[in-house]
């Protein structure tokens, strides 16, 4: 297993299809046209010496060390600016070049510090490397004049010296070692798109500042890491690094945050991880990363990370260390006694969004062939599950219909409910990049996020609906767009029921669907709703990307159907550039939603009625299946709360913390006589648990992950599981303890009866994406590539469905009591409930959940910025700090749930889509005054938590 | 909030949306949703309020649907029960 090093051709790849013949050094070679001499170079596999020049980023042309001799022409033009031409003879090694380069490297080293032996970068520096290509042996300007590299000159203090820059908690930025080449300032604008780094000064006096002359961690940076990537010296390197040393193997895996799926090199020195890069050939990121999976795995080795299993008969009682076999007989003695004597759908299990395809589905295997019942869901049913329900109906499949790439290709786009600077950054800087080449944006949110207004970034339109209203806002577009005249009617006739259009054109034509109409309870001025209408019909390629904002609603499903509905009356799918697009909260939705997490259907999305399906699973499994559907995560609680639920074994999730209305999920986990939880930590869930089952982190198993663009994602294993067992070994232990008979000695032979069985990944396997590296389902006989887009030769369900899209507001609503709506969301540096990211230096970004008020609603009430604010709803009360801010609307508030002690939970209801109970997190009416301190709920559970978290024998781990 | 009355708001609610929907296809919309969806013992609660309370906060699309909507079987007796 050597250490991956990647060819670096100096300049990015032109897309060119027209191809062009030159000769380099006396080899023939071609090229698609727009390629750089010096890429060329390399692709026949000549390395001209480069310094500033890097394929992550564009030709820059500044250090003049990549010169080359063209015949015909004057002069020593760099090989990174100069692009091929045909017949072009080109000689990268002359006597001259030798001799200007010598100079060039002498005169760069001579205010280099010569520290080379205790250097960080010592083995993975370019400059060293440029020195020795270059054949430099001398420095015959000595190193005592002007300098950027000692404290001290003559015993006088050296002005030009800046210390290092340590204020990030995940790399370092030391001036000295600088040699202002801007490939970091190139990487953040280009890359990135974020623009914090910034040459200032001119000539000799030119450094690199971060922000305005700022420190890193305060000024813009988000810690992207690319710009550490990109630097050719020890001037920006990982902590990590300068703490281990360099890595010496390496292995290409896959991030286990959010839905981008980001592939990286797990670089290794033995068993220890020394640093997280992203790897060129991801086909989600190509080579970008975000501060969670470039830097955030130090949750891996916490010291809070539970390392034994553990039991207790109450959760009142301290937790008692017990071996693997002892906690697996408990489990089964206790599941056997309540199915005795409550009955055989009294128990179920959730499945994690977090784990791998292969652990999940054997998860909701054991529930079906080993429960005897279909009580499996999976946390997709709190974000994404009116995805599954809205896109199943209109288009027949639950999943966005095209790769990441797409984007690149897109005119306009609408983002609504989605915020991918926070929630999806890799993307989010796809995005941004497109968009500065000319894409236009829609933005459809509450709040002013991030894409509104960013640098070189502006929305043409940003339509700040009230919290609630989506439907009536996608309606209305479709109204502008029918009653305009601006259907593809071609399309749609030839890839829709044509009757069913009629039926829905007619609906959203009535007037009330006007944007006029619906101004007056959606906020949304008419006038830039038909703007924004016109532009997405006529712009060119359009696509839509959303989040939770669209499906944490009452009429969830409703607005996903109606996003469909917008995207065929557009004829805005089936090609590159257009469709849409769910971005999915965690790293594994998709996937979990693949594997038959949900208690209604099996892999692949067949219903559990359909007994040709059943049929398939009962004779590979040796059981019969319920043919009913089971409970959902809300109705469990429900039934346990009503005494017919009574055991549950969770894998990975947090529900209490996660899931609406804490209070309601408190007392139906309280309900139960056996909760098993299956985690790294003692997360908020395990406060009610009996028994504790310590899970592994994705860089101790072997698996798949499936992203958000349908990309089955290989997950390699780096290090030895630190409790001993893959999470998948654990699940598979518990259905052997229960007499079923597995025997999987490897996860790929899992994915191997997933192939098998699901028509949808007939041809996955591991030994097939070892050698494509990912692939995108469906992928069988008739897509053996995989399927970058969907749908495009008509619809998987045949013709594409319109249906009627009725706006319906919310029950919860505002009125003198709580006058305020209260929507939530997420931060760039926390990963959903934290449990990750909070045991990571990422705090030092997001140390707790701020409640966003605007400056009116503040004033109103006496609110300071930063003071303790009392925050109370119908379902609950807690209190947590103000940050006053015009990002929000008057009226409305905005709080993120990533730290337990926030309890934001508390506060949302428990309304729930009307088709998936998907519950409405996005809207909560609420009442904001000044607070002194934490609510009595806040206290009470602090204390209830600290019990609960007791082990024996050993002292309070202090949270 | 009680469980009965989660259930009638959430049978409800499937109504609201297929009232918007071609009055042809409505009721058989809510039923084929409460069939896909809802666990036996979820339908059984519902049959319990139509049967013997009226149909009691229903809404009419919903009792339309009824008879549409597969009865479960009788609940299962726990074997410590038998």
């Amino acid at each position: 297993m050597p250490l991956i090093s990647e060819i670096d051709y100096g300049t990015p790849a032109s897309r060119s299809e027209k191809m062009v013949t030159l000769t380099i050094d006396g080899n023939e070679i071609t090229v698609p046209e727009g390629t750089s001499i010096m890429r060329a170079s390399m692709e026949a596999g000549i390395e001209v010496p480069k310094l500033c020049a890097t394929d992550m980023v564009d030709a820059f042309g500044s250090c003049r060390l990549c010169l080359v001799e063209i015949e015909g022409r004057n002069g020593t033009p760099a090989s990174c600016t100069t692009p091929v031409a045909p017949g072009l003879v080109v000689h990268t090694q002359t006597s001259r070049l030798k001799q200007i380069r010598k100079g060039v490297m002498e005169l760069y080293i001579s205010d280099h510090p010569l520290d080379c032996l205790t250097c960080a970068a010592n083995g993975d520096c370019e400059l060293q490397d440029m020195a020795g290509a270059v054949g430099l042996r001398d420095v015959r300007y000595g190193y005592d004049g002007e300098n950027h590299v000692k404290p001290r000159n003559n015993g006088e203090i050296n002005a030009r010296w800046t210390p290092k820059d340590e204020s990030n908690p995940y790399f370092t930025y030391d001036p000295s070692k600088c040699i202002v080449c801007s490939r970091c300032v190139r990487a953040c604008e280009e890359v990135q798109g974020t623009f914090a780094l910034t040459i200032e000064g001119r000539g000799f006096d030119s450094f690199v500042s971060a922000g305005m002359h700022e420190n890193f961690l305060e000024s813009e940076c988000v810690s992207c890491g690319a710009c550490v990537q990109a630097c050719p010296t020890a001037t920006l390197t990982e902590k990590s690094v300068i703490e281990i040393g360099q890595p010496e193997h390496s292995v290409i895996t896959t991030c286990a945050y959010c839905g981008v799926g980001c592939n990286f090199k797990a670089e290794m020195r033995g068993e220890e991880l020394v640093r997280m890069v992203p790897w060129k050939d991801g086909k989600a990121n190509h080579g970008h990363s975000c501060v969670k999976g470039r830097f955030a795995y130090g949750y891996s080795t916490h010291r809070e990370r539970i390392l034994n299993p553990m039991i207790r008969e109450k959760t009142s009682d301290p937790w008692r260390e017990v071996t693997w076999e002892e906690a697996y007989a408990h489990v089964v003695s206790e599941f056997r006694r309540i199915q005795y004597q409550y009955g055989r759908d009294s128990i179920g299990a959730l499945t994690s969004s977090r784990c791998t395809n292969e652990e999940t589905y054997i998860v909701q295997k054991l529930v079906r062939a080993g429960f005897g019942n279909n009580n499996v869901d999976t946390c997709a049913r709190v974000c994404h599950s009116p995805t599954g329900y809205g896109l199943g109906q209109t288009f027949g499949t639950s999943a966005g219909t095209q790769d990441f790439d797409s984007v690149e290709h897109t005119d306009v786009i609408i983002i609504i409910g989605a915020n991918p600077s926070d929630a999806h950054p890799v993307f989010a800087s796809r995005m941004k990049k497109r968009l500065r080449e000319g894409a236009k944006l829609i933005v459809i949110d509450p709040r002013r996020t991030e894409l509104v207004s960013a640098p070189h970034v502006k929305a043409a339109f940003h339509l700040p609906l009230k919290p609630g209203t989506n439907v009536a806002i996608l309606t209305a577009l479709a109204h502008v767009i029918v009653t305009e005249g601006l259907c593809d009617e071609a399309f749609i006739r030839e890839r829709c029921d044509w009757s069913e259009f009629e039926d829905w054109a007619a609906f959203v034509a009535e007037p009330r669907h006007s944007p006029e109409e619906t101004e007056a309870f959606t906020g949304v001025p008419a006038e830039a709703l038909r703007g924004a209408a016109r532009l997405f019909a006529t712009g060119g390629n359009g696509s839509i990307y959303y989040g939770l904002g669209v499906t944490e609603h009452s009429q969830g499903s409703t607005a996903v159907i109606a996003i469909a509905n917008l995207a065929m009356v557009t004829g805005n799918i089936g090609r590159t550039g257009v469709g849409v697009n769910p971005l999915r909260g965690q790293n594994n939705v998709q996937g979990s939603c693949d594997m038959g997490s949900f208690p209604h259907e099996l892999p692949g999305y067949r219903h559990i009625s359909d007994e040709s399906t059943r049929d398939i699973y009962e004779k590979m499994w040796g059981v019969t299946l319920n043919p009913e559907p089971g409970l959902r995560v809300n109705n469990m609680l429900d039934a346990a709360v009503d005494g017919s639920f009574k055991a549950l074994y969770v894998q990975g999730e947090d529900i209490l913390q996660s899931d609406p209305d804490t209070r309601h999920v408190a007392a139906g986990l309280s309900s139960m006589e056996c909760v098993v939880v299956q985690d790294l930590f003692l997360n908020e869930t395990a406060n009610y648990a009996h028994v504790f089952l310590p899970g592994s982190t994705f860089l101790e198993k072997d698996g798949t992950f499936t992203n958000a663009e349908r990309r089955i994602n290989r997950v390699r294993r780096v290090m030895t599981p630190r409790n001993g067992y893959a999470d998948w070994e654990v699940t598979q232990n518990l259905a052997r303890a229960m007499g079923l008979d597995w025997n999987y000695t490897h996860p790929s032979e899992i994915m191997d009866e997933i192939a098998a069985t699901t028509p949808s990944f007939a041809l996955v396997s591991y030994d097939y994406l070892d050698k494509v590296g990912s692939i995108q389902w469906p992928c069988n006989e008739q897509h053996p590539l995989g399927s970058p887009i969907m749908h495009v030769d008509g619809f998987v369900r045949g013709k594409g469905k319109f249906i009627r899209t009725e706006y319906v507001a919310t029950d919860e609503k505002t009125g003198p009591r709580f006058p305020l709506l209260l929507t939530t969301g997420r931060i760039l540096s926390q990963y959903n409930v934290g449990a990750q990211t909070r045991r990571t230096d990422n705090v030092a970004w997001h140390a707790e959940d701020r409640l966003e008020i605007h400056p009116h609603d503040a004033e109103n009430r006496g609110i300071r910025d930063g003071d303790w604010v009392r925050l109370a709803s119908r379902a609950g009360e807690t209190t947590l700090r103000a940050l006053v801010t015009d990002r929000v609307a008057p009226g409305v508030v905005y709080t993120t749930f990533h730290h337990p002690g926030t309890q934001a939970n508390v506060i949302t209801t428990d309304f729930a889509d009307w088709a998936t109970s998907c519950p409405e997190y996005k809207v909560t009416a609420v009442q904001i005054s000044p607070s002194n301190g934490p609510s009595e709920w806040q206290v009470e559970y602090d204390e209830v938590a600290r019990r609960a978290r007791r082990i024996a024998g050993k002292m309070e781990a202090a949270e | 909030m009680s469980e009965g009355n989660r259930l009638v708001r959430e049978a409800n609610q499937i109504a609201t949306f297929f009232h918007s929907q071609p009055r042809s296809g409505a009721a058989s919309g809510v039923a084929t949703h409460i069939n896909k969806f809802w666990e036996p013992r979820m339908r059984r609660q519902l049959f319990d309020i139509v049967d013997n309370r009226g149909g009691e906060g229903l809404d009419w699309l919903v009792m339309e649907a009824v008879p549409m909507i597969r009865r479960p079987p009788p609940p299962e007796v726990p074997p410590a029960a038998r």
